[in-house]
């Protein structure tokens, strides 16, 4: 058994491992020799090895580079794993939110699929006071493509309006037909929001804009600035330890399992974003005196708006496994001053026997196992350490959809050698995993099942799998609890026929 | 602290600890400033009203909760049924990321798609661009043997023409001047699923028999199935049947094995389907049946049109559907129904004779797509049960009319009524006013089970939170067996929860029933 990571004896340092640069730059040069030219040509940009710190210029928290390209269209024909501006908005940042209605405005389709499908937790009557796991759609038909979707829109909010009162506002979540169309969303928007005294929000998040759902959480942020923010008398009375969680959607209850720990340092969560929250939450963020943000990704945009206009200081934090936490909390406490930074010592304390226990059970299973990730938002980089907790080693990760900034920060996270891969397609993730044969594949639905096929575990990092929380202390057991029975799994064994196998055919001959 | 190394608590027990009862509900308090309790609890009572019902149903614009997906998916499913087949979806990529998971999430399995990517400036000037360089990279990294091009709703608003665009492609190479790419308009402003499928199997049958002389085959059987969630279950059990039968038939269209690849340690990215040649020969057939209607319209227009004869079913299941199934094939085909399969016939039958008590009377609300919402009633009606309400978002007024007149043939069907157009939340307040003992359709169900406590029986696309029923027929009389046990479990279960609570009600839990 190998030995525990260091920090649980007090030495705040992660696990060592190295990954086989060489090898991996292998790799890449074979499925790049399997395009044809032009898309070769792209596709090479988006696929690199880490190299080491050194190359990685002055920044102190870096320990490789990983610099690929990034946030530019995909290639067409290429089965690549994004989706698209419509899918960040209402899939990611709008839709959580529970007290408002948010309409999928177009055709059928795009709401239907990602009906229900984020596993955002809330609480609430549904249909009744709150939303979420519903699907409102105009269902655009053809006259209203010829003929414009405004009067309809119309008519679809005076609805809404009657049918279900205890709303407390309207998100329209724009399909690719709109901004195509023509429509005037925003003046519906005014004039509807006005005849019902309530917050209707246009939202221009067209599939189109963008080359993937990143452009939609930026769309979505500028949303808020532009049609929430500064637009109600509210009542509401701040206090000095006052935070704003942003970017966490409470899949399978993650926000919660964060909050928890939050309050127990002593603050005031009076804005979670956007799971679990209510437009009133979102509405008074700009009183809050520190924004704590999770997904980098898709609320960047408005914590820097808020820093420029309300002065609230951003900080970024990482609930994914012991290490992270430890170092997040001390980091959040710090900016508030010795009286919570001591209620820190004392939570950081309450769960270290706790953190053993899990570490201590695991450990022996999981330690040594390779794991690649592909992930969106902030997952390829921070539940790294929460796997290295473990002992496991990530050999490689990427994103759907990041920017430069995100494969800058992810220097803070992986090692030398680690295989970077930006908007993978299906193609080269395939290669990837049947070259390096990890023990473990996390990412999303559609690569769920191919690579077990392949006889490799397998765990969604969308969704957690339809299990979580994965944040905090409580999620942390959890996640150690699925990466411990997706890679031991007896299933795996099974695949072979035995009478394909001679010795199992020459004992059963006696 | 909830949590423990040694008894884990995932989400579903771990927010019942006291610790997170609390935090959430002083969260709600204090931050998020709810409607008073009271006015929570009239308006939810209001809306199990009739005046809240009248309202719902008289919407005009706004559509909650439909029971139906767009044509590209019907699109992708289709072409999923044919050999080494790459569907090609052109127009904004993150659909395709939609209709992939869509499928995956149902079937459990692995679903292969891709898409032209097309953004901002392929709405200016056209995705001919991304036509091009998409067939040219689709044909060489996933080696496909036909590529079926279908459209989002992006590419048709801007006007894209399929047909050119392919043209020109070929033209520059991207794919060889032979190979075969089908293609199908499928605006996801009309219709719903259930027409992709129709333009898309249309699609590549004309890609296959246009131009090409019909050397009629006597006696020989195409058989269409439909978008089905249940093909791999269904499509094999049919095949079993026609075997028995002795008949000369060619699925066009079977995703069955696509949808259902052995774990043995290799991804095939396509695996069975329709042999190209096949659907070559399928020219020839006799007869194409289609087994569901309003999946085939056009398509099987076009069979008409090149001369083959053509009839369809509505998702034939139950005893008289398969009956006429059947005897139907056994008629063009000239071939007897052989005995085996009058036993199993009577075997179905004994069954239903054994549980009619538990069946007779019961009332039902059956929703889905149209040809299935058919077949169910007319198998409740078998039971003795009743469908009350009968719903499809996407039937039109000409299933309206079928289905009147299948309930106006049977006492059973006497009070049933039909809603085509309506959506799941139109159904919550016919479950609240008309209440059923038993819902039947798919996953979305679960939340009209959870705001009416009527039980859902699953026997639909999508079912995404069951696992595996998709791998067992329907069809046949050996579906219809799995069809009357699912229905008998769902009330055996509710019967047992309801009279389970010792000292109160178990003096009715029968160990025997």
């Amino acid at each position: 058994m190998r030995l525990h990571p260091d920090f649980l004896r007090g030495r705040a340092m992660s696990l060592k491992y190295d990954n086989d640069s060489g090898f991996h730059a292998k790799l890449i040069a074979d499925v790049l020799s399997q395009y044809p030219g032009k898309a070769a040509k792209r596709r090479s940009k988006h696929l690199s090895v880490a190299t080491s710190e050194k190359d990685a210029g002055e920044d102190p928290n870096t320990i490789s580079e990983c610099e690929v390209k990034s946030n530019i269209k995909s290639v067409p024909g290429v089965m690549t794993i994004r989706g698209c501006a419509y899918a960040g908005s209402k899939g990611v940042v709008w839709g959580p939110i529970k007290d408002m209605v948010h309409i999928s405005h177009g055709p059928v389709g795009c709401g239907q699929y990602s009906w229900s499908q984020r596993r955002n937790y809330y609480v609430g009557l549904t249909g009744i006071d709150t939303f979420v796991t519903m699907q409102f759609t105009s269902d655009f038909q053809e006259k209203d493509i010829v003929f414009g979707g405004d009067k309809k829109l119309e008519k679809v909010i005076d609805e809404i309006a009657e049918l279900f009162p205890l709303s407390n506002g309207i998100s329209l979540q724009s399909e690719c037909p709109i901004g195509l169309i023509g429509d005037d969303i925003e003046a519906v928007a005014r004039k509807k929001a006005k005849e019902h005294t309530t917050t209707v929000v246009p939202v221009r998040c067209e599939g189109f804009r963008g080359v993937s759902q990143s452009l939609g959480h930026h769309i979505a942020n500028d949303a808020i600035r532009d049609w929430v923010f500064d637009k109600k008398d509210l009542k509401f009375e701040p206090g000095p330890y006052d935070v704003n969680v942003i970017g966490d959607y409470n899949i399978g209850g993650d926000a919660w399992a964060s909050r928890i720990l939050l309050e127990e340092i002593g603050l005031r969560v009076v804005g979670n974003w956007s799971g679990d929250a209510t437009l009133a939450e979102v509405e008074r963020a700009p009183r809050a005196t520190l924004n704590l943000i999770h997904c980098y990704r898709s609320m960047n945009y408005i914590s820097r708006h808020m820093e420029e206009k309300y002065a609230i200081p951003w900080m970024e934090y990482n609930f994914f496994g012991p290490f992270q936490i430890e170092a997040s909390l001390r980091n959040i406490a710090k900016h508030f001053g010795p009286e919570i930074e001591d209620r820190t010592e004392t939570v950081i304390a309450k769960y270290r026997p706790f953190v053993s226990a899990v570490v201590d059970k695991y450990w022996p299973r999981l330690s040594g196992k390779r794991v690649m990730l592909y992930i969106g938002g902030l997952r390829p980089r921070h539940v790294i350490t929460a796997y290295e907790d473990l002992g496991m080693e990530i050999v490689g990760t990427g994103y759907e959809f990041g920017h430069g900034d995100d494969y800058q920060r992810t220097g803070h996270y992986v090692k030398e050698g680690t295989l970077i891969y930006d908007d993978v397609t299906s193609y080269e993730l395939e290669k990837f995993i049947e070259g390096i044969r990890p023990d473990l594949v996390g990412s999303g639905v559609k690569e769920k099942y191919p690579v077990q096929k392949m006889g490799i575990p397998f765990r969604q990092m969308h969704s957690w799998d339809y299990s979580g929380p994965y944040h905090g202390y409580d999620g942390f057991a959890i996640f150690a609890r699925d990466m411990d029975m997706a890679i031991n799994n007896p299933v795996w064994g099974l695949y072979d026929a035995p009478w394909q196998n001679d010795r199992a055919l020459a004992a059963v001959a006696g | 602290m909830p949590q423990s190394a040694e008894k884990t608590l995932d989400h579903a027990p771990l927010f019942c600890e006291p610790e997170y009862r609390q935090m959430l509900a002083e969260k709600k308090l204090n931050f998020e400033c709810p409607h008073p309790d009271q006015v929570v609890s009239d308006q939810r009572e209001f809306t199990k009203t009739w005046e809240y019902r009248e309202q719902n149903l008289a919407r005009q614009a706004l559509v909650v909760n439909p029971a139906k997906a767009c044509q590209p998916l019907g699109a992708v499913f289709a072409a999923a049924g044919f050999e080494r087949t790459m569907s090609f979806v052109h127009g904004s990529q993150g659909c395709v990321a939609y209709y992939r998971s869509h499928l995956s999430r149902h079937f459990k399995e692995p679903s292969s798609v891709v898409s032209s990517s097309m953004t901002e400036d392929a709405a200016v000037f056209g995705g001919l661009k991304n036509m091009v360089d998409g067939l040219a990279n689709t044909y060489k990294l996933y080696n496909p043997k036909m590529i079926a091009v279908s459209t989002t709703c992006m590419a048709e608003v801007i006007g894209d023409d399929l047909h050119g665009f392919i043209e020109n492609a070929k033209s520059e190479g991207s794919v060889p001047r032979d190979f075969d790419v089908p293609f199908a308009h499928t605006p996801a402003f009309v219709g719903s699923h259930v027409d992709g499928y129709d333009s898309m199997v249309k699609g590549v049958l004309e890609n296959f028999w246009k131009g090409t002389a019909r050397n009629e085959a006597t006696a020989t059987i195409n058989i269409i199935p439909g978008f089905d969630g249940f093909c791999v279950g269904n499509n094999r059990e049919l095949k079993r049947l026609l075997d028995l039968m002795q008949v000369t038939y060619m699925f066009i269209q079977d995703a069955s094995d696509q949808f259902d690849t052995p774990s043995d340690g290799k991804f095939r990215m396509y695996d069975g389907g329709t042999k190209i040649n096949d659907v070559k020969a399928a020219l020839n057939a006799e007869w194409t049946l289609s087994l569901q209607y309003y999946n085939t319209r056009k398509t099987l227009d076009y069979c008409r049109d090149v001369g083959q004869a053509a009839t369809s079913f509505h998702y034939p299941l139950g005893v008289e559907a398969t009956d006429e199934l059947l005897m139907v094939i056994s008629e063009i085909s000239s071939r007897e129904i052989p005995e085996a399969i009058r036993l199993e016939r009577g075997r179905l039958i004994d069954a239903m004779a054994d549980s009619q008590a538990w069946l007779y009377g019961k009332k039902y609300a059956i929703y889905g797509d149209p040809d299935f919402v058919y077949a169910m009633a007319r198998f409740i009606m078998e039971t003795g049960g009743e469908p009350t309400h009968c719903l499809a978002t996407n039937g039109t007024s000409a299933w309206e009319d079928e289905m009147k007149e299948l309930l106006a043939s049977s006492p059973f069907g006497k009070n049933a009524q039909v809603w085509p157009g309506k959506d799941l939340w139109a159904l919550r307040s016919l479950l609240f006013t008309e209440p059923v003992d038993l819902l039947i359709g798919n996953s979305y169900g679960k939340y009209l089970e959870r705001d009416t406590g009527t039980p859902l029986v699953r026997l639909m696309f999508p079912i995404f939170d069951r696992h595996h029923h998709h791998r067992f027929p329907l069809m046949g009389y050996q579906g219809g067996l799995r069809l009357l046990t699912a229905i008998l479990d769902k009330i055996f279960d509710n019967l047992d929860r309801e009279t389970m609570h010792a000292g109160v009600t178990d003096y009715s839990y029968d160990l025997t029933r």
